[in-house]
């Protein structure tokens, strides 16, 4: 048996997500399995309770993921109770949902990602003068002096000082992967710093829509913040200059940060435009609707799966098609009524936990076996890949001309042809262009939104089927969601008034799954087969590929132990530390 | 940046697990005694991680209560002054989450550290799916709210 390397975890960001890969004598990956070994298991928190209040306890499922969660939550029960929103309540879900990309992408670019390809300690060795050379050629940004990024060494000096280098905590650095200059190493580190200064202004605009704080306020049928230009405790007119102001600021970093410093550094590491594509097979739900929540004829990114790299022939799929869409748990520690080789739509879906792995802390998986806590969620029998390299693709493909122009300009930038966008480099890109193309969107919302409360539209809840007595007594509902790490959907049934299902399909978990029934690789373990590792005991081309999907492994697992006692690195708590 | 000014106490953990949410059941009920003093926000802070920084940075004054893993027995309330506070978790295979203690790390390391910063905690006993608190938990969290009011009262 070959040797096999075990990350665990991986996520900076509540991880719970295992990867084993064996490797040839070169050192190249033949097999790689992903697993997730937290139990899901919020499923059966809902059941039998009010679905109008399933959104306060899906937001609570990951602390980054808090809005997706509200929103697919309302949008299935929405759905399955027909409601209709007001324009105007959908124009500020737009606009909070388009923040959530920026806010996410942004974060997950210089506080995940950034650290698997910037060298922070070789940036101490740069010439701030030539740094800030550079900044300035590259970008009209404000902070561009020597003595600003002199600072910026400063500060990165006193941390490696203080023995605080665990902040940047990656045992990594000096790694022969690691290609950048030392002064596109500071550039970054520098942005690293001001994305969190810059994250206070990204997130006025949920600061104000959600009303409540930290945790936004949710409403089934709307948003819960009135409109009324004279009062002090509703959405006002010094509270949309408050948003107007925080969507350009938010343009602003993106146009004169994100996006020239994914253009400065992706020319040292072009052969990830080679490495890390997987599957080829591609899903989104859709997102951006038009007039109300229902309508998808005016996505912005369009529901679309796309198969083997085929982009002249997408297929909108529909989430409610009972053969098509299916998980599956033959090696998942689950198990169905009907055996483990079925698969089922989620409404129908169970959740009965069926742990058969070894007792932890073992060395290695049962890859045979059993050995995940995520299901394998499947379009047509199919592996899908969800996230942004699938929403561009989509856009790409369905002809939208922003997206097309950037995606055009960046491959002329890197001079590589249109194949390098399947693979790590092509993800990472994806996210930096959609989030260019919803950044500019949340402009147009927000000037539609102004039309609408000039035109007097100013209701923002529709509260025709609040009450349960104008339900029918059955009713089944999808919400779907594109959260920034991809396709989300929440299935839901409702009996007598009650949660009687509740299903969530996560991006993670489609990402993330491990293989299938007909032993079909997930999208991690199809992406990383084929890898070279320079050196296999630091695997940071592994983390390369794994982050570019931006897992989030505290939404697909849920946060319990395997052996359902240990505290291990269940939640951002203090608890995690005291050990 | 502005001088920090508010005054907050945050309950900490996740209430879909059991104890864990312990943090934010303690602030619910801190929030229903009376003679509290004035000045202070009580917010929930669930498990937001980073968006939490904001807060942290914005304040001169800032109590937390979480669920702690000191392995004491279970109920058992610990109390750890700012500078007994570890500001970071440890790594494992150069990775991290962005745990609450990072938070704090990131806070100190931009020199926005609250001046005046405790934590209370309880040692949990169960964190596994639901929305109770075990016996252990539930009998220790007056003396938590109670002990959170004498902080806030010394602050005052």
């Amino acid at each position: 048996m070959p040797e096999r390397i075990v990350i665990d975890p991986i996520t900076r960001i509540e991880g719970h997500l295992r990867i084993e890969a064996s490797l040839d004598e070169n050192n190249v990956i033949n097999q790689a399995y992903s697993s997730g070994t937290m139990v899901r298991g919020i499923e059966t928190i809902l059941k039998g309770r009010d679905p109008r209040e399933a959104w306060a306890f899906t937001q609570r499922a990951c602390g980054v993921c808090t809005t997706v969660h509200s929103f697919a939550s309302i949008r299935a029960v929405e759905d399955a109770l027909k409601i209709r929103i007001p324009k105007t309540a959908n124009l500020i879900r737009n606009l909070m949902i388009a923040q959530q990309y920026v806010h996410d992408h942004v974060m997950h670019f210089y506080h995940l990602h950034a650290l698997d390809w910037v060298d922070v300690v070789a940036s101490l060795q740069a010439d701030p003068d030539a740094t800030a050379s550079i900044q300035q050629s590259i970008s009209p940004w404000h902070n561009a002096s020597p003595s600003y990024f002199t600072g910026v060494q400063k500060k990165v000096q006193a941390i490696v000082d203080s023995g605080q280098l665990s902040i940047f905590a990656n045992a990594y650095w000096g790694h022969p992967a690691y290609k950048l200059p030392s002064e596109i190493n500071l550039l970054a580190v520098a942005h690293y710093l001001e994305a969190l200064d810059w994250q206070k202004d990204a997130t006025k605009i949920h600061t104000i829509f959600g009303g409540k704080n930290p945790h936004p306020n949710f409403v089934v049928g709307g948003v819960p913040m009135p409109i009324d230009l004279n009062s002090d405790t509703a959405l006002n007119v010094e509270r949309l200059s408050i948003i107007s102001d925080s969507i350009d600021s938010m343009i602003t970093f993106v146009d004169q940060v994100y996006i020239p410093d994914l253009l400065a550094i992706a020319p040292y590491y072009l052969e990830y435009g080679g490495i890390g594509e997987g599957l080829g097979n591609f899903l989104t739900w859709g997102e951006f609707p038009g007039e109300d929540n229902w309508d998808t004829s005016k996505f912005l990114v369009p529901r679309a799966v796309i198969l083997d790299r085929d982009l002249a022939n997408i297929q909108e799929p529909d989430p409610n098609d009972f053969k098509l869409m299916q998980e599956y748990i033959t090696h998942s520690w689950y198990k169905y009524g009907d055996g483990d080789r079925v698969g089922l739509h989620p409404w129908n879906g169970e959740t009965t936990f069926n742990y058969t792995g070894p007792k932890p802390p073992y060395e290695l998986l049962e890859v045979e076996q059993k050995y995940s806590w995520l299901k394998s969620p499947r379009w047509a029998e199919k592996s899908m890949e969800v996230g942004p390299l699938a929403r561009v693709l989509a856009m790409y493909a369905s002809g939208h001309a922003q997206t097309k122009e950037l995606v055009d300009l960046v491959l002329k930038t890197l001079d590589v042809p249109i194949t390098a966008v399947f693979s790590t480099l092509g993800r990472t890109a994806a996210r930096a262009i959609e989030t260019k193309v919803f950044a500019d969107s949340l402009r147009t919302y927000y000037n539609e939104l102004v039309a609408e409360i000039s035109a007097g539209n100013t209701d923002t809840f529709n509260g025709e089927k609040w009450e349960p007595h104008t339900w029918p007594a059955n009713a089944q509902g999808f919400g779907y969601m594109e959260a920034p790490r991809g396709a989300l959907g929440h299935w839901i049934v409702i009996q007598g008034g009650k949660i009687d299902n509740y299903q969530m399909v996560v991006p993670t978990t489609w990402n993330g799954s491990p293989r299938d029934h007909l032993g079909q690789p997930g999208a991690y373990e199809a992406s990383l087969v084929g890898t070279k590792l320079e050196k296999p005991e630091w695997p940071l081309e592994i983390l390369r590929t794994i982050h570019s999907f931006d897992p989030c492994m505290a939404c697909a697992v849920h946060m319990v132990d395997a052996s359902g006692k240990s505290l291990g690195e269940a939640a951002i708590g203090l608890n995690v530390l005291l050990h | 940046m502005p001088q920090p000014t508010r005054r907050v106490v945050l309950g900490l953990g996740n209430i879909l697990n059991n104890d864990e949410g312990l943090g934010v059941r303690a602030l619910e009920l801190l929030g229903t005694q009376p003679g509290l003093p004035i000045g202070f926000e009580l917010l929930d802070g669930g498990v937001l991680g980073l968006n939490l920084l904001m807060i942290v940075e914005e304040c001169s004054h800032l109590l937390i209560l979480d669920a702690v893993d000191a392995g004491k027995p279970p109920g058992t309330l610990v109390e750890l002054r700012k500078e007994e506070i570890p500001l970071y978790t440890g790594v494992k295979l150069s990775q991290h989450q962005v745990t609450f203690q990072e938070v704090l790390g990131l806070a100190a390391m931009r020199g926005h550290l609250p001046e005046n910063l405790h934590l209370l905690g309880i040692q949990p006993m169960d964190v596994s799916i639901g929305l109770e608190l075990s016996n252990e938990v539930q009998a220790a969290l007056p003396q938590m709210a109670d002990r959170a009011k004498s902080v806030l009262q010394h602050w005052t």
